[in-house]
């Protein structure tokens, strides 16, 4: 355990290392993040009613969104992983006496968390003193507060097993932009990042909501806005974990199998 | 112990011609090749020994080195180390080994060089003790006191290799695997480098198996030798039996003031300039003793030396006269 922590430090110093590109990040999301909320606003201002969140629900889901984003966009890709496996040091990584599979996971995990602990605090805290109706509202109960944080946990592992995915594809295709942009593209609409998921058609949304796309950013941040409560609530964190544990063990057996047809690139 | 029986390993490689139609083309039908890396490739090393692995590119070494440390997976044949199969015991084998490809890093960029040491300390779960004891040591046998404060990005290749092969001695191998591990270094890292493999393997008998493509590291650190080519293991000995074998051949280099000097049979002048000419003796001919008393007859000589063949003119007869 020990070595996968010391790992996880070296790579989250190395990722807090990137301050311009975070302030760059912290700029876009908050120019994002007003755009899409006046975008709502409008429909709002028309017919309230007719929205299947509340209007404060759908701020604080944005805001949180944009705060977390470096945590569940699936774009968010560790390069290095890519790198490794194309140019072949994934020869040094083999030579270690440590599992793949846990290494690549604790690295994905650093690098996401490095990433978001620069970038959450500055639009969290504008976030926060923004005036009705437009800054984040408090959260609705500490249970509901305290569940949301279980559920951010698990979508970040659910997110960071589905991209294992991705990266073990590139054992196979070694040219992973395809399948990258894919993957990114769909997983951004499936999870609610373009428009959040309950605005989908009911039909598709009951079925989304048995995928791990719903399992990802959405539903920790309905769980803080109490958006979905009490025992839908705890039927969707069961699902969020069973995806978890379905996802890493595919990536699992998936890795053990190209492990053993390798091609270790470059002599 | 190593124990290599029978491997053979064999990879699938995509050919096409060039131009646009080639290339449509593949994208529907591709045409693949095989390339037989390894054929039967049998040896066995024993502790301590320290073995150069020799050999023209693609000829095989850098495969071996990567089934005996667990990497790939060979098609067939057996792999035995200290009683472990490295590939499918991967974890418990490479604990016990030490790797360094020369053409890769496996310190970490942005971060100073001893951050990734203590990364590696604890991947290797090497005792705070151990640790410090051995990083003193590397320390100074490599003159990294300053090195190691800087990020890997910022150094120069040679003080990178000096890292790198430190990075693979923290947590005491008994098996060293160095794959071009003086590629592109300058002479005085090469020494540095040579100097400090020599020593390991002394003082702690690490097991050390080296290739390279420069001689000068073979004939320094090695006793035995290992040749491949085209996948099969074409000569195993010592380096003093390679140069026996092509010891007929002796060149004499002489400085000289003024005079002529007379040829005889075996003797043919190789080189004459400046005042310095080259000979070669066929010592099969006329001895060496014969050669300089008739090459000294008529010419005021200042210096002079006899040298055997160089092991790179051996290794490329050798290789000549196996036809890779």
């Amino acid at each position: 355990m020990k070595k996968y922590l010391s790992f996880f430090r070296i790579r989250f110093i190395n990722g807090l290392q990137y301050r311009a590109a975070a302030y760059a990040g912290v700029a876009t999301q908050f120019a994002w993040g007003f755009m899409e909320i006046l975008l709502f606003r409008a429909f709002y201002r028309d017919n309230p009613y007719s929205f299947p969140m509340e209007f404060s629900q759908l701020v604080s889901y944005v805001w949180l969104q944009q705060a977390f984003l470096a945590l569940y966009m699936l774009w968010f890709y560790d390069n290095e992983i890519f790198m490794t496996i194309i140019s072949g040091n994934a020869a040094y990584e083999l030579a270690r006496p440590m599992d793949l599979y846990n290494m690549w996971f604790t690295k994905n995990l650093a690098v996401r968390l490095s990433r978001a602990a620069l970038r959450c605090m500055p639009i969290l805290l504008v976030a926060v003193f923004l005036p009705e109706p437009y800054g984040i509202s408090p959260p609705v109960s500490l249970f509901g507060f305290f569940m949301f944080a279980v559920s951010m946990v698990l979508a970040l592992c659910c997110l960071v097993a589905l991209s294992m995915l991705v990266y073990i594809s590139a054992f196979y295709t070694l040219s992973p932009w395809g399948i990258r942009i894919v993957a990114a593209v769909l997983t951004e609409f499936l999870t609610g990042a373009i428009i959040p998921l309950p605005f989908f058609p009911e039909k598709i949304l009951k079925i989304l909501s048995l995928t791990p796309f719903a399992s990802i950013q959405d539903l920790p941040l309905r769980i803080y806005s109490g958006n979905i409560a009490g025992r839908e609530m705890l039927w969707r964190i069961l699902i969020q974990i069973i995806w978890t544990v379905v996802l890493v063990l595919t990536g699992r057996l998936w890795m053990a199998k190209a492990l053993k047809k390798v091609v270790v690139q470059g002599g | 112990m190593i124990e290599l029986i029978n491997v053979s390993k064999t990879f699938k490689v995509s050919r096409r011609n060039a131009g646009l139609k080639e290339a449509f083309t593949s994208l529907f039908r591709r045409n693949y090749t095989y390339i037989q890396a390894l054929r039967n490739v049998s040896f066995r090393i024993n502790d301590g020994e320290m073995v150069g692995y020799i050999g023209p590119n693609g000829a095989g070494k850098s495969t071996t080195i990567k089934i005996m440390s667990g990497i790939l997976y060979p098609d067939s044949g057996e792999c035995i180390i200290d009683g472990l199969v490295p590939y499918k015991h991967r974890r418990e084998h490479v604990r016990n080994i030490g790797v360094v490809f020369g053409q890769r890093s496996q310190l970490w960029w942005d971060v100073p060089v001893i951050d990734s040491f203590e990364l590696l300390r604890d991947i290797y779960d090497v005792d705070e003790h151990v640790y410090r004891r051995n990083l003193e040591e590397l320390i100074e046998l490599l003159d990294l006191k300053e090195i190691i404060r800087t990020p890997a990005r910022q150094l120069s290749l040679g003080q990178r290799m000096r890292c790198e092969i430190a990075a693979s001695f923290l947590h005491n191998p008994r098996i060293l695997f160095l794959d071009e591990p003086t590629i592109g270094l300058d002479a005085v890292s090469k020494l540095a480098v040579r100097d400090f493999i020599r020593k390991m393997n002394q003082e702690k008998k690490t097991t050390v198996i080296l290739t390279t493509h420069d001689m000068q590291d073979i004939e320094a650190l090695t006793e035995r030798i290992l040749l491949i080519g085209r996948g099969q293991i074409l000569l195993d000995g010592s380096i003093s039996e390679l140069k026996t074998r092509n010891s007929r051949m002796k060149k004499i280099t002489l400085q000289y003031d003024k005079g002529q000097f007379s040829l005889s049979d075996g003797i043919s002048l190789v080189s004459q300039v400046n005042g310095q000419a080259v000979f070669q003796v066929d010592t099969s001919v006329i001895s060496v003793r014969e050669a300089i008393e008739q090459l000294s007859k008529n010419a005021d000589i200042k210096d002079l030396s006899v040298t055997g063949a160089s092991i790179d003119e051996i290794v490329v007869s050798l290789y000549e006269e196996l036809k890779l």
